[in-house]
């Protein structure tokens, strides 16, 4: 008879500590090496790695406070999460970043892309081709305006096309390294934008910068249900993690024909879409982003959408967005002028 | 593996990008490889995202278990799919949780173990094709998976989702190139969402640009299998929204034959069944 077991609630608030070098795979019902039941549990009887794991330094990660520190000089620092792929994580967090560092030239924006294996950052940003330059202080970000950078996994390929077969935790350690070792300096916004699900990236993060505070989440989605099943699921891991949900976005929301200016709903809202899945699960509903054809085009070509259609629907919707999530976090009473002009 | 031995080909469903349809693309697969008559077996290893399920309207379905192993969920009951001689049987980590709403916060390891259990505990029987739906990025299910199934004779290759614009192609590419390193063999590319006919006026315009997958294709000389626009009656009929005149509750099956995209997916179904290689006794 086979039994479907759930794993060991995984203690998503405990601080991490060191992960220790393994010999061998971490067995099925592994605590991770870097928990603080690190071969203790049951399923580490037996584990090659048991010893390691048991005698490895206790007490937190001594990498933890490293990266509070460097984390420090950030003040808003905000997830984009969605559980399903493909419904604009990636497009929303440069939008955002792009939004947030047009509200006046002194806003300095980061963008961190923990999406190890299909980071998209980079070419949204029309940066694809640049490198990291490393320093004795650490790795400095890729600049793409006076108030804009960003770090991914994309500039450390020697070729562009090389796929990243990692496990995961070989993942966790390049977020740490992202979060431990890059100069972010003085910063305004860190938009941190994720992969779909909810698995390694999303646990390392989380337990990462819990310590220096996370501002919060902005959870995109598209309107149909089958991407809104996905996405309840992240809002359910938020719950757990203790991440604060700032609010749904619904992407995607309806298409308006560029011949005949007839609207359609090409994802159709069965089931209510991200505004009633936001009143289902008690959070704020940020609005609704048209499908636009520029937005991708745009994506593709590295330019900026709000600087090159600041008169369409889409672009209007964003900035309305990006309003309300610096409304959310309490960014808006020191220059809320400036924004008025955008 | 006695779970998989009556198996006469895997097919995977593989994308880096997330959202370009995998699962849509699994799902028309499937439904179209049994009107062609073939017994149909469809593994979701996307765990933290379940999409099967719902894709195939029996969210409400659970698992059996028996000696051996799980029985897999039919879809429609079996009944409807007797006239063609196919049927389609699903599993997927979906019908595990206790409630739709749950989140699958699993590291690696333990999606390791998940995806093992699937391939070896899992109660197939006789089966012509075991699509599998993966999800997306090249890590710890597409590891675990190319290592379970790289002893068996059965595994044909993959086919390759993606969507026309940049940024999801250069994603695809590296799961191109991720086929490449663990040695599964690619069918051919399958351009999803590749433009939307307006309903009012008829024109197509091309959402996600147009004719990426085509492009991707031919660098790495891969076999185009086709480009399927977007569709949103395809969305209301696995949405269940789509009723015919008598109001009647149809299979999943008959309604897909009524769908705009059958024909797309009855040819892209005939070129993967060209490419898997017959077996003696396959029909």
């Amino acid at each position: 008879m086979v039994t479907f077991q759930p794993p060991p609630e995984l203690s998503l608030k405990d601080p991490p500590k060191v992960a220790p070098e393994l010999v061998a795979p971490e067995p099925e019902h592994c605590p991770g090496p870097e928990s603080q039941n690190a071969g203790k549990s049951d399923a580490c009887a037996g584990c090659p790695n048991q010893a390691i794991c048991a005698s490895a330094p206790k007490g937190p990660d001594p990498d933890l406070p490293i990266i509070t520190s460097r984390l420090s000089s950030i003040r808003h620092k905000l997830l984009v999460l969605s559980g399903k792929g493909g419904v604009g994580k990636s497009t929303f967090s440069t939008m955002l970043s792009h939004g947030f560092a047009s509200v006046s030239p002194e806003t300095q924006v980061g963008i961190m892309d923990i999406d190890i294996c299909g980071p998209s950052i980079p070419k949204m940003l029309g940066a694809d081709n640049e490198s990291i330059h490393v320093s004795s202080s650490g790795w400095s970000p890729v600049y793409v305006a006076d108030n804009l950078c960003l770090m991914s996994i994309q500039f450390m390929l020697p070729n562009p096309d090389d796929a990243i077969i990692w496990r995961g935790a070989k993942k966790n350690g390049m977020i740490k390294r992202f979060l431990k070792d890059v100069e972010w300096g003085e910063l305004d916004w860190l938009v941190v934008d994720t992969p779909p699900g909810t698995s390694d990236e999303h646990l390392s993060v989380n337990t990462y910068m819990r310590e220096s505070g996370v501002s919060g989440a902005v959870v995109v989605t598209t309107p149909q249900e089958v991407a809104l099943l996905d996405v309840r699921k992240e809002i359910d891991f938020c719950r757990k993690a203790g991440i604060r949900v700032l609010g749904i976005v619904e992407n995607m929301s309806g298409f308006v024909c560029p011949n005949c200016k007839g609207e359609s709903q090409i994802f159709r809202a069965t089931t209510g879409g991200g505004e009633a899945l936001a009143k289902e699960v008690g959070v704020e509903f940020l609005g609704r982003v048209p499908l636009d054809p520029r937005i991708g085009m745009a994506c593709d070509y590295g330019e900026s959408f709000f600087d090159a259609y600041p008169d369409s629907p889409a672009c209007k919707a964003l900035m309305d967005v990006v309003g309300k999530v610096r409304k959310l976090v309490g960014d808006d009473d020191d220059d809320a002028g400036d924004a008025e002009d955008e | 593996m006695t779970s998989l031995s009556k198996v006469k080909h895997v097919v995977l469903i593989l994308s880096g990008k997330g959202g370009v349809g995998k699962s849509s693309v699994t799902t028309q697969l499937a439904l179209s490889l049994a009107t062609l008559g073939h017994n149909v077996g469809v593994l979701d290893i996307d765990l933290t995202g379940p999409n099967i399920p719902r894709m195939f309207g029996i969210e409400s379905s659970t698992v059996l278990s028996a000696p051996g192993g799980w029985i897999p969920v039919t879809v429609d009951g079996g009944e409807t799919l007797e006239k063609s001689g196919g049927s389609i049987r699903c599993m997927s980590l979906g019908f595990l949780l206790r409630d739709r709403g749950d989140s699958v916060v699993w590291r690696g390891p333990k999606k390791t173990a998940m995806v093992r259990q699937f391939l070896t505990d899992v109660l197939w029987g006789e089966m012509d094709y075991l699509l599998v739906d993966t999800p997306p990025g090249t890590s710890d299910e597409h590891i675990s998976l190319a290592e379970q199934l790289r002893t068996l004779t059965i595994v044909d290759g993959a086919v390759i989702v993606t969507t026309p614009q940049a940024v999801a192609t250069a994603d695809v590419r590296k799961e191109v190139n991720f086929c490449k390193k663990v040695g599964i063999d690619i069918l051919g590319v399958v351009e999803n969402m590749s433009g939307f006919v307006c309903p009012h006026c008829a024109e197509c315009t091309n959402v996600f640009s147009s004719g990426g997958g085509k492009v991707l294709a031919q660098q790495f000389e891969i076999d185009f299998f086709g480009a399927v626009p977007i569709d949103p009656t395809f969305v209301m009929m696995i949405e269940g929204e789509i009723k015919d005149e008598e109001g009647k509750k149809e299979s999943l099956l008959d309604k897909y034959q009524k769908n705009a995209l059958s024909p797309i997916f009855k040819d892209i179904a005939s070129k993967v069944v060209a490419k898997t290689i017959p077996t003696p006794g396959d029909g």
